[in-house]
């Protein structure tokens, strides 16, 4: 017997990565354009999926993938509810979406018919932030009561990000929350980030994020 | 918190890699990790136990070669390295930072037994 060394210098992530970009390489081919919406247990990811959805259903045609721990479909149900097709992805208790998981959902979708793909990943701030799903975009839903030093302690979702959205601003007068102190980390980890403070219960803010968004998917359509 | 799928995902990249090369047992696993990739060593190590039973990487050893978080300030060039808390350049005070090493996460060798070839 001998004992041999043998180099491989490979990512651990790689097979999710490949599957990760057939997923992103099917989507441009039908011109849908993906966001990967994290954030963490109670931030408004719904509420904000669905003040998007009331504002450009005229618009554009939106789907959207539901990933849950647990098998209920209180959030796809929601969806529906609002018009738009939404699967629910059981993790069975994982704590994130992957880029298989991410393929399933995508199967489950008309996507000839749509024009935008949101994927509500599970609540959390650490894992979701390994995974690549084959999204175009990383968007992050922090939000006030939850405080301002989430940058420092969860640098990793903030450093993948392209757009940050601060829910609940209307919280401000209520809560410890010092907005500079909360940018000034985001800025360290992710300079120039593109950022919308808004809230879903009074509208604030929403306006400049439709606008954006909208101007973005009509961009992808032209150019994908 | 993910360390289960991770365990997977390495078992099955070092088996692939460990058939090329015409193994019969894999004795050592032999992983960068960044201190920024947020994967704890120890998880790791408890899960290989499981996952690796009943295949030929079992009881292989995991060699994890931590790598410190190191920071660039683009406002004085200084390159300083962070342990826990996100900090500022410590030379300017300077918040405008790159990441120059930390988010390594790969499997960078294996090492393997194989019968002995004969060579006439």
């Amino acid at each position: 017997m001998s004992a041999i060394r043998v180099p491989v210098v490979e990512k651990i992530f790689s097979t999710n990565d490949k599957i990760a970009n057939q997923n992103r390489q099917n989507l441009t081919n039908k011109k849908v354009l993906a966001i990967n919406l994290m954030a963490s247990p109670g931030a408004g990811k719904t509420s904000f999926i669905l003040a998007t959805i009331k504002r450009l259903k005229d618009q554009f045609r939106i789907g959207v993938i539901e990933g849950d721990t647990a098998p209920v479909t209180i959030d796809a149900d929601k969806i529906i509810s609002a018009g738009m097709p939404a699967v629910q992805i059981n993790t069975g208790g994982d704590c994130h979406l992957d880029a298989s998981m991410m393929g399933d959902g995508l199967s489950a979708l008309p996507l000839d018919e749509l024009d935008l793909v949101i994927v509500e990943n599970v609540g959390n701030l650490i894992c979701p932030a390994a995974w690549d799903l084959g999204t175009h975009f990383n968007l992050l839903v922090a939000s006030v009561p939850e405080g301002d030093d989430k940058p420092y302690k969860y640098p990793n979702i903030y450093r993948g990000l392209e757009i940050l959205i601060i829910n609940k601003v209307d919280l401000q007068p209520y809560v410890e929350f010092k907005m500079d102190y909360f940018r000034q980390g985001v800025e360290m980890l992710n300079p120039g980030l593109i950022t919308f403070p808004v809230s879903c219960r009074t509208d604030e803010g929403m306006d400049a994020w439709i606008d954006w968004l909208s101007q973005k998917i009509i961009d992808f359509k032209k150019n994908a | 918190m993910h360390e289960l799928s991770v365990t997977e995902s390495l078992l099955n990249l070092a088996l692939s890699h460990a058939n090329q090369a015409n193994a019969t047992k894999v004795t050592a696993i032999n992983i960068v990790v960044g201190r920024l990739s947020s994967i704890v060593d120890d998880s790791v190590q408890f899960y290989w136990d499981f996952v690796a039973e009943d295949s030929i990487c079992a009881g292989a050893k995991l060699n994890f070669d931590r790598r410190p978080a190191v920071l660039h300030c683009a406002d004085c060039s200084t390159d300083y390295t962070i342990e826990h808390d996100l900090t500022p350049c410590p030379k300017c005070g300077g918040m405008r930072t790159t990441i120059i090493s930390g988010e390594e996460f790969f499997l960078d060798s294996i090492e393997i037994e194989k019968e002995a070839e004969k060579i006439s």
